[in-house]
Parts: structure tokens; sequence; C-alpha cells
């Protein structure tokens, strides 16, 4: 199947519409006023609650902190209820950054792979049902995968964990103790089992918009398919499979309930992605809460402040790749 | 076709209202599977149990270890007393005495005692009075364990302690050896199973430890699980999970999560036999529990180094909080009748069928004329 009849149905990229900037703001009609007034007061009420909620996260985890015994950042231990308090992220930043690094290494691969083909090799008949598939993937609560993951993935990944242990257990990092796989590794793969849907919708939706005359272009030139893909496709969408693996990476970040049930969380950071310990902010938030005092809460937001911090330095380094790669990515042709 | 498209919506406004519901009921989520709750065969009778003149909705919250048993009273109670509804949100005893403090609950579920920084908050709340521990759920915590081969396992409080501080990492070690020298132990790592989540569980197992063997157990005790290492899992269920699911693994958790064919450690007390988790086994040790509260409130202090033959020192004590004095006037009858029932000789009995230990006699008793002193 030629690859370019797959193409046809991409609408055809819209030319912005020329606004005279004088004019616009000229206009004087009371439905621009109106809308104008509208708008702006919701970008406002965004910015005023995201205030709101910052003010109010430091607020209450400022009290917290302020009568933590241990080094907040530093502390390998969380005890909210000891005489003093002692508690510390250390553990949860290691564990949420490392869970969402193996995630990411494992789904970004498989979710371009999947959405190259279905954008460019998969036939019609084939690539319909299995976007629609991964659609559903995503549609799936994470409640369901944390109890999948604990009754199914964990007693399966037994084979795997030896597998990696006699051969690359000398690396430090697969090796095993032979403990209940309930590890930091376990979590990444159900975790970029969460992720790879939005990575590949995203994905194969930026694949799609392919200018098609590039495509030609280097068909024209000889180029082979895969050399199309490599010379066209990648570079023009790379910026797009960035932005799509900042979204699948924040909902790592984020993750709660299926890490929960699935790790066993320790105040130990395990060298070996394979032996269990560790934790994460969100795992540790949901966990902790129930039996929290008002005290133990303050600490399990001081907590989630830093996870926003992340979060948002994520997305600010995304930002920052995608800005500096545009010129170059034939986003603009 | 405007009409379909409305029932169109409203069923889909219905469905979002369900599964939303289904959604937030789901997150109760320390449940035994609930196959025994009240699963007293016998018709509730409604002659035993005095409603007064209780009526109205009651709200309660707090210790999810007694979730169970207070459904199974509240099932006996609301069929006698109509007119009475019992509301006990499981949210863990954290939640149920915060909630109780700001007067948001007539009563709360606590695994353990009121602080002093807690009586003194109680006191804004209870005008004229303060905040007082009623003992009124026992509960066994067994060691669970999961080892190929090995069908009885005695254990002591140092070994316990030396395996959960991962001292002791392999289950053929001498020491365990030498408990058990008919059993056939295997050459297997040790795989100890606590809560990851914060428990009263973990609290009356590490007091435990620290009352019987300080030496191999060098914390502090409380909620929060304080030796590093081992592995982890959250609420009761999930630990018994865990254990049933992994060889050499070992875990304590409360005695009803120990079904399925899940075996439990005996504890070597210095009794002259091991003693098993047992519910009657459990209040034979909480009737050596010395009362500690002053006044009206009946904390109590468990003998954990008892070495009475048959008592299971391992066990854990929880308490309903109530006011001694300034209950709010419109809930007042209908906790007064409530806890008069649960602490009736009919529902203690109740306790025993859902795998929770009575409170012992004497104690109760006192329970007792102190309920009827509520005011």
């Amino acid at each position: 199947m030629d690859t370019s009849t797959q193409i046809t149905d991409a609408p055809p990229p819209a030319q912005p519409p020329a606004i005279d900037k004088r004019a616009a703001r000229g206009a004087t009609r009371p439905g621009d006023r109106i809308f104008l007034g509208l708008s702006r007061g919701s970008g406002i009420l965004l910015l005023v609650i995201m205030a709101a909620i910052a003010a109010f996260l430091t607020y209450r985890a400022s009290l917290a902190i302020s009568k933590d015994q241990g080094n907040f950042l530093t502390t390998f231990e969380w005890n909210t209820n000891a005489v003093p308090p002692n508690f510390g992220i250390a553990v949860l930043a290691f564990g949420t950054v490392v869970s969402s690094i193996v995630a990411m290494v494992i789904a970004v691969p498989i979710a371009v792979a999947i959405a190259l083909f279905l954008t460019h090799y998969a036939p019609r008949k084939l690539s319909g049902p299995i976007a629609y598939v991964i659609d559903l993937l995503a549609a799936v609560p994470s409640i369901v995968y944390g109890l999948w993951g604990a009754l199914v993935l964990v007693p399966h990944m037994n084979g795997l964990f030896g597998w990696l242990n006699d051969y690359l257990g000398w690396t430090g990092i697969f090796s095993w103790q032979g403990g209940a796989p309930r590890s930091m590794l376990t979590v990444g793969i159900l975790l970029a089992i969460m992720i790879l849907p939005i990575i590949t919708n995203v994905s194969r939706e930026v694949f799609r918009q392919v200018p098609q005359m590039h495509e030609e272009a280097a068909l024209a030139l000889g180029a082979t398919r895969w050399e199309v893909i490599r010379m066209a496709v990648l570079p023009f969408g790379r910026s797009g499979v960035i932005s799509a693996s900042m979204l699948g990476l924040g909902r790592a970040l984020g993750e709660t309930m299926a890490v929960a049930t699935v790790l066993s969380p320790t105040f130990l950071i395990q060298t070996s992605l394979l032996d269990p310990g560790g934790g994460t902010f969100a795992q540790n938030i949901a966990s902790k809460f129930g039996e929290a005092t008002e005290f133990g809460r303050d600490a399990l937001i001081a907590s989630g402040l830093v996870l926003f911090v992340i979060t948002l330095l994520v997305n600010g380094a995304a930002r920052a790749i995608i800005a500096r790669r545009k010129e170059y990515s034939g986003a603009n042709a | 076709m405007k009409l379909q498209r409305m029932n169109r919506r409203a069923l889909a406004l219905g469905a979002l209202a369900v599964s939303g519901a289904l959604a937030l009921t789901a997150c109760g989520s320390d449940d035994t599977g609930g196959t025994s709750g009240g699963g007293s065969a016998a018709a509730p009778k409604p002659g035993s149990i005095k409603c007064d003149d209780a009526k109205g909705q009651l709200l309660a919250d707090g210790s999810s270890a007694q979730k169970n048993a207070i459904d199974a009273w509240v099932k006996q109670f609301t069929a006698a007393c109509q007119g009475t509804q019992i509301n006990y949100k499981g949210g863990g005893s954290g939640a149920g005495i915060t909630a109780f403090t700001q007067g948001q609950v007539a009563f709360a579920g606590s695994d353990s005692a009121l602080k002093p920084d807690e009586v003194a908050a109680s006191k804004k709340v209870c005008s004229g009075g303060q905040g007082i521990d009623l003992p009124m759920v026992g509960g066994p915590i067994a060691v669970g364990f999961n080892v190929s081969g090995v069908d009885n396992l005695v254990l002591d409080a140092p070994t316990l302690a030396k395996i959960f501080n991962n001292e002791i990492k392999n289950w053929n070690d001498p020491q365990i050896k030498k408990l058990n020298p008919d059993a056939k132990l295997p050459n297997l790592k040790i795989q100890a199973f606590h809560r990851s989540d914060d428990s009263g569980t973990t609290d009356n197992f590490t007091k435990y430890l620290i009352a019987t063997a300080k030496k191999d157990w060098p914390y502090d005790g409380g909620k929060t699980w304080q030796a590093k290492g081992g592995q982890s899992a959250s609420g009761s269920s999930g630990v018994a999970q865990q254990v049933k699911q992994t060889n050499g693994a070992i875990g304590y958790f409360e005695l009803s999560y120990a079904k399925d064919g899940l075996k439990t450690v005996d504890l070597d007390t210095g009794a002259a036999q091991p003693v098993k988790a047992t519910i009657d086994n459990a209040t034979k040790a909480i009737s050596e529990a010395k009362v500690v509260g002053t006044g009206k409130d009946l904390a109590l202090e468990l003998n954990y180094g008892t070495k009475a033959e048959g008592a299971y020192p391992m066990v854990l004590v929880t308490y309903e909080i109530v006011c001694d004095k300034g209950n709010k006037a419109d809930s007042l009858p209908a906790t007064k009748a409530f806890l008069r029932y649960i602490a009736s000789e009919e529902g203690q009995k109740i306790l025993a069928e859902n795998d929770y230990a009575p409170i012992p006699d004497d104690i109760i008793s006192q329970v007792r004329t102190t309920i009827e002193g509520l005011s």
C-alpha cells in the first residue's frame, strides 16, 4: 500500500488568518468586548486558582517543615508520629524519578514504534482496531492496573528477575536478592503500560500531520520507506513526540494507586532496580493519609508540594526543548 | 427526538452517580471480604436491646480494625431500633480522633487511647467534661507465615524481633531451629512483610516486641514502621495476601485475615506450651491488663510479658471514645443505647463470631457502669 494514500485524509494545514492588529484593537462591538472580558477573566481566574493552591500548599507545608527534626530533603525516614517528628523526601524523590525514568525508557520507543506502524506500515483494516484498543488502555482506571499488577504481573516477574540477575546482575542495577518482585522495575513496567496510550495517540496524530510533500520528495529521491521515516517523518514529529512523552511522564510522576498496590514501599534507596523498597510521592501520600494526624497531613502536603515543583520543572524543561528544536523540526513548513 | 436525547442525558447522569458512589464506597480498604460481617444467623432479639428514646442519625468515625465488629453490631442494633441510623466510617484512628475533637461525630473508634493533648482538645467539645476511652473490642494480632513444608512454627519474641529487623535472614537459622526441633526448615530467604501505611496494628505489634524483646527491637514504636528493609504492603489484607503469595514470607495482621489456609505462628511466651493465636487465648491475655485511665477513663495497659498458660499476649484493644460529660443532647440517647448494647453480654458475644476477642468480664463491667453515667 502506498504510504501517501494514508495521509490524504489529514486536513491541510490551516492558514493562520491574517489579523490586522490595529483593526482588531479598534473593533468596539459589544460582543467583542464581552468576549474579551470573559476570556481575560478566565485567564485571571486560572492564575488566581493556581496561586491559591500554591499558597495553601506552602502554608501547610511550612507548618510541618518548621517542626521537622530531620532534614526535609535528605532524611531517609517518614515518621510524623515520632516525638519530635522526623521525616524527609529523599527516598520519595529518588523513587518517583527512577520509576518514571524506567517507565519512559520502556514506553517511549514502543509508543513511537506503534505510532509509526499505525501511520506508515499497517493496512488500514488493522490500524483502526489497534488504535481503538490502545485508546481503551487509557480508559482503564489505575486501581485496576494496580490490582492486575499485584495479582498477575508481580508473580510473573520472577522469571524475568531471575534472568536479569543471572546475566546482568554484575551491573549492580539488576542484582536480585530473591525478594518478592515488588520493586521499582515492576512499577516502571506497569507505569509504562499505563502511559503507552497517551504517548502513542499523540505521536500518531503528529506523524499523520507530516506534510505529504516531504515524504513524496524523499521517495522521489529514491529513499526507502525506512529512510522516509528517518529523514522526513521523525524530524518533523520530534517536538510532538517530546510533548507526548512529557504528557506520559506527567502521568507517571503522579500515578498513585497502581504504585501503592504494586510496590513494596520501604524508606530505603536500593541501588538495584530489582530489590523491593523505595517509594514515590503520590504512593506515600495515599498510603499514609488515612491514619495521619493533622500534623502528618501537613507533612504529606509538604511532600506533595515537592512533587508539584518537580512536575513544573519537567514541564519547563520540555517546553525549552521543544522551543529550541522548533526551527528545524519542519513544523513551520 | 429531543425527549430521547434528554433521556440519554439523564441516563448518563444516573450512571455517573452510581459509578461515583461505587468508586467512593470502594475506598474503605480494610475489608476482610465481609463474608462473616454480621454473620450471626440468629435473628436479632428486639427484647434484649434497649432503644430507650434513641432516634436519628448517629455519626461515628475511626479505627478500621474494628470496622467489621461495628458493622455486625449496627446490623443487630438498627434492626431492633428502627428509628436509629448509625453511620460508622472506618477512616482510621487518626481521622476518627480528629473528627471527634472537632465535634463532628458522637463517638470515635481508636486503636490507641487518647494522648494528653488530644484529651485537652476534647475538652472544647465536651462542655464540662472530656473525652474518655472505653475498651470495647479485642483482637489477636496473628503472625502468618508461608514456608513450604512447614505446618507448625513456634517463635518467641526475640526471634520475631530479629526476623523483622532483618537480623535472622534464613529460615534454617539455628535460632529458629532451636524453637522448632521437629520442623523441616528449608534453606530459604525470609521475607518479612510489614505495613506500609501507618497502623494501630503496627503500633501494638511493636509494643509487644518492645515490651518483651527490648534488646533485639531498639525502636521507639508507634504507628509508623521503623525498622529498615524488609518488605511491605498496604493494609492487613495486603500483608495477608503477600504472605499467601510469597514462599518464605512472614507478616503480621489481625487474626480475621488469617484464612484460606494461611498458617499462623504459635508464640513461645515462656508458658509451658506455645500459645496459639486464638480468640480465647487473646481474651485471657487481655484479662491481665490493668486499667490505667484516671477517673472515668478506662484506658488499658496490656501485660505483654505475661507467662500465663494459654494467654496470647500479642493483642490489640480498640476503644470507643466519647465525652464523659457534655455529649450533645440530640445524640446522647442513641449513643448511650448503642454503647450499652455493644458492651452487653450479647454484644460482646457477636465479637467472637467475627474473629474479634471479647473484653474480659471485670473490665467490661466497668465499661457498663461508665456508660450508664454518660451525660
